[in-house]
């Protein structure tokens, strides 16, 4: 399967009061068509941003895109005009976002929010959306999709909002979905309904996914490959078997440790690693991961180590072996 | 929404019957009418006495609120003085849509004096409010959008000048300037006084053009506050998550800022907009004081300092009948703009 996005080398920076907040700090990372990418890491490491600087979705100012390309079909999405990202977004990549509650504009109806992407990207007139958008409505889990059409946000339940959201992303048939962290906000059980929709309407449209997420329990059941990130640092690429087999970075191994067991109670989040994640203000010097990691050794507080491939397939960024402890 | 409108309007009738009542009590304090009838003073005491009997002066408080309320046809009245009352009265009472008479206009009724002033003020208020807002959205929209940027500073400037500003110091400075100097100067220059020109009569032409300095005016410290709050609004409702939805859609960014944006920020507006109205009407009173405008708020003025209680009377009511339906007014665009309202 042939590369659909290759993005390299990527830096997204926000101007505060309080000074320069590191965002995203070089990464690098390329999406094959058809395929599943999840994005793991603790909140604030970066994932959104990384997502939302390919689309040209950060507001500017504060934001600024410092260096990077984002090749899709030939073009680089970071150099196109906001006019010429208006055709791709939506139409070619579209997204879902974390918060139901809030990502539908609460005085529009779900008909408006959903027809409005199919007549400005693909033509289509009042009649035939409508009946385009009612139809996406039940695909997605709705029923009475024509009759919805006509409800506000605020008549769905949390759940039901995301399936709209979905329905919207959907709606011209995207070949990437990047789905950031659709499931955070909603119970358990809702949570586990909208990955299923993702993967059966992935396997309808036959686009590629990028999952974001906190929860490397659902990363299993849906994802191809995985990306770990740390303080807006890619420190681990592998394909999931691998990753839960076998985790090479310190901080991936402390993640999957902390991770519930099936026989504890599930707590989704991502908690239990000792430490916080570093303050984004200051531009690290050394590896980020240095103060909380079992591993840290001289070298690490003077030197970041660069992503660096160790096996086909596999990446990481550290300068131990985990298994030995020992410098590579 | 049609019940909702008749009960708010139900429970108006209450608030509206105290209103009557508190101003009714302030009115006496407002002076004696007699004594200035008409302008012209009353010396002789027998013409005095008999002056308030027919005005009903001689009766106590209450029953001079009652007659005033409800009218006293059903009642005689003791005109000639001597303890029996033997006229039947004639005024039919606010209830029946009876304001009683002008004192100043010898007899006029209430309503007619109101009534040929009423369309001027309203039309000063109308012209007024659709320049604040048309220009308060143009300026708040554009400086949102370009937050920090030059027209943005020297808008935030302007609207701190203006808000600081009397209205009758912007209405005697633009008049300095493009009356009064521009005539200097030879220039063309705008008329200061009246409705029209007498001499030209009351086309509309001439209506617009005497229009435009007092419309500025009361524009003018109205629109600085209103673009700024449009400006803040704005810039709230672009930060929120269904402004990026929509941006991820790949929407054209003015079907985002004027359909996505504006219809939820329309909603805090409508309501200040709305709060303000009442607010507007009193800079009307004073603009029209200022630019001799035929309106309400000059026929007030002329009818309190001759204590042509009927009058003011009659036209504080209309203000507050007026303010309650402006309420009703703005809720129900409210409910119009916001289904979460609308459905609840
Ligand atoms: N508009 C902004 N202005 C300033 N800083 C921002 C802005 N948006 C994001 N950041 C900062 O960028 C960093 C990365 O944020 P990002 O939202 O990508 O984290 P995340 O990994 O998606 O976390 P979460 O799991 O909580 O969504 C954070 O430190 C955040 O404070
Ligand atoms: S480089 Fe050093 S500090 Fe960073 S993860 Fe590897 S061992 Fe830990
Ligand atoms: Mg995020």
């Amino acid at each position: 399967m042939g590369t659909l996005l290759e993005v390299t080398d990527l830096r997204t920076r926000f101007s505060t009061p309080e000074g320069v907040v590191h965002a995203v700090n070089g990464i690098s990372y390329t999406l094959a068509e058809g395929e599943t990418l999840a994005v793991v890491g603790e909140s604030g490491c970066g994932k959104s941003v990384s997502m939302l600087s390919v689309l040209g979705l950060i507001p500017i100012p504060p934001g600024q895109i410092a260096s990077g390309s984002a090749r899709y079909r030939g073009m680089d999405l970071l150099k196109l005009s906001e006019p010429e990202l208006e055709t791709i977004r939506g139409r070619e990549i579209s997204m879902i976002f974390q918060e139901p509650m809030t990502s539908l504009n609460p005085v529009l109806t779900i008909g408006r929010q959903i027809t409005e992407s199919l007549r400005t990207h693909l033509g289509m007139d009042h009649g035939t959306a409508n009946r385009r958008a009612a139809e996406l409505l039940e695909s997605v889990g709705i029923p009475d999709g024509g009759q919805r059409l006509r409800d506000y946000p605020h008549q769905f339940s949390g759940g039901m909002r995301q399936r709209v959201m979905i329905a919207i992303a959907l709606a011209c048939a995207p070949s990437i979905l990047i789905a950031d962290e659709p499931t955070t906000a909603l119970d358990v059980t809702i949570q586990a309904q909208i990955v299923e929709l993702v993967i059966q309407m992935r396997q309808q449209i036959g686009m590629a996914v990028i999952w974001i997420t906190h929860d490397l329990g659902v990363v299993a059941g849906i994802a191809d490959r995985v990306i770990v990130m740390y303080a807006g640092f890619i420190v681990e690429e592998a394909d999931v078997e691998s990753l839960y087999a076998d985790p090479r970075h310190p901080y991936t191994v402390a993640l999957l440790a902390a991770l519930p067991r099936a026989d504890r109670r599930r707590d989704h989040r991502l908690k239990s690693i000792p430490g916080a994640p570093p303050n984004l203000l200051v531009k690290p010097q050394g590896c980020p991961f240095a103060r909380r990691c079992d591993f840290v050794i001289e070298r690490c507080w003077s030197d970041n180590p660069a992503l660096a491939p160790i096996a086909p397939g596999r990446k990481i960024a550290c300068w131990i072996d985990v298994k030995t402890g020992a410098p590579r | 929404m049609t019940r909702y409108i008749i009960r708010r309007l139900l429970q108006a009738i209450p608030l509206l019957f105290v209103i009557s009542l508190v101003l009714f009590v302030l009115m006496q304090n407002m002076g004696d009418p007699v004594a200035t009838m008409g302008g012209r003073s009353v010396t002789r005491s027998a013409d005095r006495e008999r002056l308030r009997r027919q005005l009903g002066l001689d009766k106590p408080i209450a029953v001079q609120y009652l007659y005033w309320l409800v009218g006293n046809d059903w009642t005689k009245i003791d005109l000639d003085g001597d303890g029996v009352a033997e006229t039947p009265g004639q005024r039919q009472g606010v209830l029946r849509g009876d304001f009683g008479a002008s004192l100043v206009n010898r007899g006029k009724p209430v309503l007619q004096v109101i009534w040929d002033r009423l369309p001027n003020t309203l039309l000063l208020m109308g012209a007024s409010e659709l320049v604040i807002i048309i220009g308060a959205l143009l300026i708040g929209i554009y400086s949102a959008l370009r937050q920090y940027s030059v027209i943005d500073h020297v808008v935030t400037a302007i609207s701190f000048v203006g808000y600081s500003m009397p209205i009758f110091f912007i209405a005697l400075l633009t008049m300095y300037i493009f009356s009064v100097n521009f005539k200097r100067w030879g220039l063309p220059y705008l008329p200061t006084v009246g409705m029209f020109d007498p001499g030209v009569g009351k086309t509309t032409g001439q209506v617009a053009l005497h229009m435009i300095l007092p419309v500025f005016s009361l524009s003018f410290i109205y629109f600085a506050g209103y673009s700024r709050y449009v400006r803040s609004t704005m810039l709230e409702v672009m930060s929120q998550d269904y402004i990026r939805t929509a941006r991820s859609k790949g929407l054209p960014r003015p079907v985002i800022i004027y359909l996505h944006a504006l219809k939820n920020a329309s909603l805090p507006i409508v309501t200040v907009i709305g709060l303000d109205l009442p607010l507007l009407l009193a800079g009307a009173i004073v603009t029209e004081r200022i630019f001799a405008w035929p309106g309400m708020g000059r026929l007030f003025l002329d009818h309190a300092s001759r204590s042509d209680t009927p009058v003011v009377m009659g036209i504080l009511m209309m203000i507050s009948v007026a303010v309650v339906v402006f309420q009703i007014i703005v809720d129900v665009v409210y409910a119009w703009l916001d289904p979460r309202i609308r459905y609840s």
